[in-house]
């Protein structure tokens, strides 16, 4: 069995390489597809799909509550649920820097696999490089997924769905992703008891399809908070927001992190807090829904949809002033002064 | 240790009990009560980023009358920085073998040509801190290397670089240098309200500043111009009550210095800090603020005995001190006397905005024009009340 | 400008340095600024990185029981509709 680093005679394609696949991707990602090794996956299926990609880089690969694998798979079939789409096959592609140690992938394909088994989703093709020191930093990891759509496509959640009358709500308190990854920031040397939110959202969301309620818009409000999916929505539907801070749920140690480095929880990514437009009928039906699994413990509703002025996201206070909620600009920079 | 129960004051008091809404509610009631009888409307400065932040975050306008009027003054330590000064850092962060170090917006504010932002991402090593103790670290993980400090703030700011200093000292470290632009509020207050144009009738005092250097600072601008002066806390409630006290002040017309955040600020202010700033530092006999010119007395510079350590002496041959006028739409400096609002520049959302800032009032989340841009003229939703407790 | 952050003191340690934390969050920070001893317990304004002052609780707590009795003003001529 291998120990030590990851050289770059594993991504040469020869023994080493096949050493690697089946200690490590084969035997975690246990799966039929992938174990026939061709050169693609086939399957089939019927209706629709949905099909999606990303990227993950982050620094630490290790944080409270998570790592990049948990995230790359989380990150990839959250994106196929805010679809309505039921994850099925991943890829799964690693680039790692020469001299990773094994364990460290190891830990990190053992939580890929520990994530998957959420969705049953299966990773059923990959690929791995391995690259000169300096050349990425530690590893990147690229995951595509397809997801078979649990609706007709006509009422499929999109950006364009906001209805007038809607309300928003938030699936979990907001924030906790982007803080705990600020936090662990060595130069800025924060001990919090934050966890990241990273997490599959699917279960929920198949609860909230199966129960019926009507999702007219739905996203993870990953890179840009709340913030960026609700000025998304705005635009993309031609409507206003008028959210309610005093509703919004936040975690005491992410007000904690805003109040000492002057950011607001808005702008602060989520890897398992997604946002929802529905009608607001169906408003105490999705909550209800919602609050019975422990990743949305904190649901709530924080707004509605208004026909007013186009594009405009307003955060309203307990006392009745108004302001924009704009979208983040530029890399977070903290308030010194 | 001391417990919880020992704490008749829970920590969460600090922030929630100065942001409460009813609390809010009441200070509005009464400062609306009392302003009816004011003769005409009243011109408050607050000169400070943070009461601007706060002012503009809470939505305070909503709550009081219209005869209050705020004016943003010179309250922000990236925004009164002439463009000479940052072109200065920018010159810094170019010399070989140097990682510049700064605090927070000084990294986005553009210089003549370009900003310290794009020069890191050109390859230079340029890094924001969150406390400039830091560069004492970053100087002795790097002795290969000169490290220089472009140091701003305010007084509340300046001690900590003087702490930074003796520790370089004392640790014999000689490749750690500092660029002083640390500025004095006092006196830019007393430049504003030379100024023949001058409409300010009460200040809401800075009071970090004062954490440091005392109340007491404000006291000759009191005499001196009969201004009301309250020294206020940075939350909405702390606003609000200084505004009611300044109304009070106004409407009795016996101008004087009050303290409304007297759970932080006192009349002597921190006294070990003060005699730090002294040991290390001394006045600059003249100093460009941006838009105001040149004030005398009011900025900081190293005493010479330190001089090995000061970057404006042991780099003068990289650095330019010709004065750089602003872009010709720029009003920043109007804005900064409190002579225009944002709303009067031309370019203002047209062309200077947080993305593409013009001048550093857009730049700088303490500048007004950026305050404005984010949280002002919100176009009002039919059918709610403002104003209302909910 | 001055982003001053109160905070509770949790740990001090050696070389005029402590812990302080505020709403669960913690970070270092330099006593070196703090004219009088600094206490476990004690309530202190942070401004980048180091302890400006300790602040006055006794204060703190009139003011706010000022506010509350301005509160109950309002509400009372209510009280009686």
């Amino acid at each position: 069995m291998s120990q030590g680093n990851i050289s770059l005679s594993h991504g040469g394609g020869g023994v080493e390489t096949q050493q690697l696949i089946q200690t490590l991707f084969y035997r975690y990602f246990d799966n039929d597809l992938l174990k026939q090794a061709e050169d693609a996956a086939v399957f089939e299926t019927s209706g629709a799909l949905a099909f999606t990609t990303d990227s993950f880089t982050v620094t630490p690969l290790f944080f409270k509550g998570g790592d990049i694998g948990k995230l790359a798979v989380a990150g990839t079939v959250n994106d196929l649920a805010m679809m309505a789409a039921q994850p099925l096959y991943l890829s799964c592609a690693f680039m790692i820097e020469e001299g990773l140690p094994w364990k460290t992938l190891e830990r990190l394909v053992q939580s890929m696999a520990q994530e998957l088994k959420k969705t049953g989703a299966k990773v059923v093709c990959g690929d791995t490089k391995v690259v000169p020191k300096g050349a990425v930093d530690q590893v990147f990891i690229n995951t595509s997924g397809i997801g078979q759509l649990a609706l007709p496509t006509q009422t499929a959640p999109t950006a364009h769905g906001l209805q007038a009358g809607d309300v928003i709500i938030v699936s979990q308190d907001i924030g906790r992703h982007g803080a705990v990854i600020l936090a662990e920031r060595e130069t800025l040397q924060l001990q919090t008891p934050i966890e990241s939110d990273c997490t599959s959202v699917w279960p929920a969301v198949e609860a909230l399809l199966d129960a019926g309620v009507p999702l007219h818009a739905l996203r993870d409000a990953t890179r840009g908070g709340v913030a960026a999916v609700l000025n998304e929505w705005a635009q993309a539907s031609a409507v206003s927001i008028d959210v309610q801070e005093a509703q919004v749920p936040i975690s005491e140690s992410v007000q904690g992190i805003c109040e000492l480095l002057g950011f607001e929880a808005y702008d602060f990514a989520n890897e398992g807090t997604f946002v929802l437009s529905v009608p607001a009928s169906a408003a105490s039906d999705a909550l209800a829904i919602l609050h019975q699994f422990d990743f949305c413990e904190n649901a709530a509703v924080i707004g509605e949809v208004l026909e007013f002025q186009p594009g405009l996201v307003i955060l309203s206070s307990a006392w009745g002033a108004q302001r924009v909620l704009e979208l983040p600009q530029g890399e977070l920079l903290p308030r010194i002064c | 240790m001391r417990q919880t129960e020992d704490h008749a004051l829970a920590l969460q008091q600090l922030y929630e009990g100065f942001r409460d809404p009813k609390t809010l509610q009441a200070l509005a009631e009464q400062i609306t009560e009392r302003a009816q009888y004011l003769s005409r409307p009243l011109r408050i400065m607050e000169a400070c980023g943070g009461h601007t932040h706060t002012v503009m975050k809470y939505g305070l306008k909503s709550l009081l009358p219209e005869l209050i009027e705020f004016i943003h003054g010179p309250g922000c330590p990236v925004c009164i920085m002439p463009k000479e000064r940052i072109d200065q850092a920018i010159a810094l962060a170019q010399m070989e073998n140097t990682i510049l170090l700064t605090l927070g917006d000084m990294i986005r504010v553009p210089g003549s040509k370009t900003s310290l932002a794009k020069v890191s991402a050109q390859g230079h090593d340029v890094r924001a801190l969150y406390t400039p103790m830091d560069a004492i670290q970053i100087a002795q993980q790097h002795p290969d290397k000169q490290v220089v400090f472009f140091a701003i703030g305010f007084e509340t700011t300046t001690p900590m670089t003087a702490v930074v200093l003796q520790q370089a000292q004392q640790l014999g470290l000689t490749n750690l240098f500092f660029h002083i632009n640390h500025v004095l509020v006092p006196p830019a207050v007393s430049a504003l309200l030379e100024d023949d144009d001058c409409r300010i009738e009460a200040l809401i005092g800075p009071s970090h500043v004062s954490v440091i250097a005392g109340a007491k600072i404000y006291q000759p601008l009191v005499d001196s111009y009969g201004l009301p002066i309250v020294v206020s806390g940075f939350e909405p409630v702390d606003v609000m009550q200084s505004l009611l006290m300044i109304v009070e002040q106004v409407l009795a017309n016996q101008p004087r210095l009050q303290i409304q955040y007297s759970r932080a600020v006192n009349w002597e202010g921190n006294v070990k800090a003060q005699q730090l700033m002294e040991q290390f530092l001394q006045p600059r006999a003249t100093f460009r603020w941006r838009g105001l010119g040149d004030i005398p007395f009011s900025a900081l510079q190293l005493r010479p005995e330190f001089a090995q350590w000061d970057a404006e002496q042991v780099f003068a041959h990289h650095l330019s001190n010709e004065a750089l006028d602003d872009h010709k739409m720029c009003i920043c400096g109007d804005i900064l006397r409190g002579i225009a609002q944002p709303k009067d520049c031309a370019v203002f959302g047209r062309g200077c905005d947080p993305q593409r800032p013009l001048g550093s009032c857009m730049v700088s989340s303490e500048g007004a024009c950026h305050a404005y841009y984010r949280y002002a003229n919100v176009p009002k939703i039919p059918g709610r009340s403002q104003g209302a407790v909910k | 400008m001055c982003l001053s952050v109160p905070s509770k003191v949790v740990e001090i340690q050696a070389g005029e340095m402590a812990t302080v934390e505020t709403m669960g969050v913690r970070r270092q920070v330099s006593l070196a600024l703090m004219p009088e001893t600094v206490e476990l317990g004690d309530y202190v304004l942070i401004h980048v990185g180091f302890a400006m002052n300790k602040i006055d609780e006794a204060d703190a707590l009139q003011s706010l029981a000022l506010y509350q009795e301005m509160i109950a003003l309002m509400d009372a001529p209510h009280a009686s509709n």
